[in-house]
């Protein structure tokens, strides 16, 4: 079978549309971009190499990212009285890098994410780097690494998704 | 601010009755003025691991009761704890959170240059002293030390005051949980790795240490999030082995009966751990090739005996909180009346196999993070204790559960679980060490 490029308005449209689920919390279909073995990862620090013997602020599978999803679900999830609201701004995509015969392809966002409960809103700054792969007709995220400008400081709860 | 409290340590002693407290120490900031002052520069307190000062020159630097502090590595081998403050005019001498300063800390204003055992080494041109009293002023004198400072199986900490008790009688028999967290490692040290999350919380520094050793909490709070993991894992066949995860989170909605099983010890001087018997981290599944190591390393009897410690949470009152079943320590640094910064260290050990401070990280990552959904369920629990306390006629913060007057004074109690005698041997401690140097007007 030969390889068709993504179009790179294709590949920035996925990294709009991302944004745009969480931002309308349309999680299940959020959880539906990933590939299965796929890893939703905010590391410390952006010279961190991996996230299983350094501490991370996230570093999510399937089973956790789902378990995120279902948490917010819950009645008895107190943390979410009043619900809180989500709002990624994103500076244009760029085209980190691409491998055309493995149809992976690596996107590069500085991104502005403000998260709102109630009467305060917290907000972080920092480059989101999607890493994904042509799986048939469709674009999966393999790795969605999301590097703070501030990792390292002392962060307020974020409870949704950045 | 007012002056209710302060020349008043009547007024303060008031304030904890032996089974329930006042809530003005969580909300009132003069009382926060006053730990700063009298009780956290009468207590033992926390500096860091020296695995983080591992040559000569290494230092890292933090604030305790408000101060600011280096902590270094001295070139005969020793960890000095210094006020981080040039006794020209006053400049923090380093400002990063750690580092290596060569020989000497060099202030980087006039460079007054200091030893790292904080002795004055030079002043650019010297001779402009001639005939002053520099000799005679605190000036001459360096980064003045922090004289008490004790190193416990690599956990350095200091007392910045005269006044309180001496180191051992201060912890006593307390330090078995750091004694088990290091004999864990095959060669009995620890190296801390993989750098720090810290968390900040929007809420007094107590309701975090009260809710280590609070057993009647996690199945009642975490219900959205561990019990969400559970309810997940549900419909999975009992032989399926459970990821990590699912293996860490499960366990904090165990029922009732699990928590009062646990126990509960507590020390003199404020200190405690939940699970004297077991804990949520005794169903852990083995780690392969581990056991061989601290089988050869301490013979099968005494590496059975460290291994069957699973103690929860050890409170080492007030600042230091660890566990040593899952190697990682929490950290308390009070910020304001109403702000603290909770730090979460993650630590090898020495010549065991990598996977298990995968799993430690695991365990800090998914409890300690600022993005932990099972840090989001407590946090919430503390602000909402920082909100409700404003309210008019009731004062008192309950700490009734199987209170015993018998409890009182006794070096160490052991207690069923879900008794909160750990938060009133804390404010017995508190009271003391807050009162300790305040003078009656």
């Amino acid at each position: 079978m030969s390889a068709v490029e993504p179009s790179e308005r294709e590949l920035i449209d996925f990294v709009v549309r991302e944004a745009r689920l969480l931002d309308d919390k349309r999680y299940e279909e959020w959880l539906d971009l990933w590939t299965d073995d796929g890893i939703y990862w905010v590391p410390l620090t952006p010279e961190q190499s991996e996230g299983i013997h350094h501490n991370s602020h996230l570093y999510e599978d399937k089973l956790l990212r789902t378990l995120r999803v279902e948490r917010l679900k819950s009645p008895r999830a107190y943390s979410q009285q009043p619900p809180s609201r989500a709002l990624h701004v994103l500076q244009t995509p760029t085209l980190e890098s691409s491998d055309a015969s493995a149809q992976r392809f690596v996107l590069r966002t500085p991104f502005h994410y403000s998260e709102a409960q109630g009467d305060e809103i917290q907000s972080f700054v920092g480059t989101a780097f999607h890493h994904l792969v042509r799986d048939g007709s469709a674009l999966r995220l393999r790795l969605k690494r999301v590097d703070l400008l501030n990792g390292e400081a002392a962060l307020p709860a974020v409870q949704l998704f950045i | 601010m007012s002056d209710r409290y302060r020349d008043h340590p009547d007024r303060v002693r008031a304030l904890v009755e032996p089974d329930r407290v006042h809530r003005d120490l969580y909300i009132d900031s003069e009382i926060f003025a006053l730990e700063q002052e009298h009780f956290f520069a009468n207590t033992w307190n926390y500096i860091g691991h020296e695995s983080q000062l591992p040559n000569a020159g290494d230092y890292l630097t933090l604030e305790i009761a408000g101060r600011p502090l280096v902590a270094v590595r001295h070139d005969d081998g020793s960890v000095r704890v210094l006020m981080n403050r040039c006794a020209h005019k006053g400049a923090r001498v380093v400002s990063a959170p750690a580092g290596n300063t060569g020989r000497f800390f060099r202030c980087p204003y006039h460079a007054w240059a200091y030893n790292t055992d904080g002795s004055l080494r030079a002043i650019p041109l010297r001779s402009g002293y001639d005939g002053t009293r520099l000799a005679e002023c605190e000036a001459a004198q360096g980064l003045a030390p922090v004289k008490h400072v004790r190193s416990h199986r690599g956990f350095v900490f200091a007392k910045l005051s005269d006044a309180g008790a001496d180191f051992e009688s201060y912890f006593g028999d307390s330090l078995s949980s750091i004694d088990n967290l290091a004999d864990r490692s095959p060669e009995g040290e620890l190296e801390i790795t993989g750098g720090c999350l810290r968390f900040l919380h929007q809420c007094n520094w107590k309701m975090f240490v009260e809710n280590l050793n609070d057993t009647m909490h996690p199945m009642v709070v975490h219900e959205s999030s561990a019990g969400t993991a559970k309810r997940m894992w549900k419909d999975e066949p009992a032989d399926k082995p459970k990821p990590m995860a699912i293996e860490q989170f499960v366990p904090f909605v165990s029922d009732y009966k699990f928590f009062d099983d646990m126990g509960v010890r507590v020390f003199a001087n404020g200190h405690s751990y939940s699970g004297v018997h077991f804990s949520i981290h005794s169903g852990y599944s083995g780690v392969e090739g581990y056991e061989e190591k601290m089988h050869a390393a301490y013979g099968a009897e005494k590496s059975a005996e460290i291994m069957k410690i699973a103690r929860h949470n050890t409170v080492y009152y007030p600042s230091l909180t660890i566990k040593g079943a899952i190697q990682s320590i929490r950290v308390v640094r009070p910020i304001a009346v109403d702000k603290t910064v909770i730090e979460s260290w993650t630590f090898r050990l020495k010549g065991a196999p990598e996977a298990l401070l995968a799993r430690t990280v695991t365990y800090n990552r998914l409890i300690n993070s600022p993005f932990s959904v099972v840090g989001h369920d407590d946090l919430h629990a503390y602000r909402a204790i920082q909100k409700g306390l404003q309210a008019s006629g009731n004062p008192w913060v309950s700490l009734l559960r199987d209170f015993d007057p018998a409890e009182i004074g006794r070096a160490e109690v052991t207690a069923t679980g879900t008794s909160e005698v750990s938060m009133r041997n804390q404010y017995r401690a508190w009271v003391q060490y807050m009162t300790a140097t305040m003078r009656a007007t």
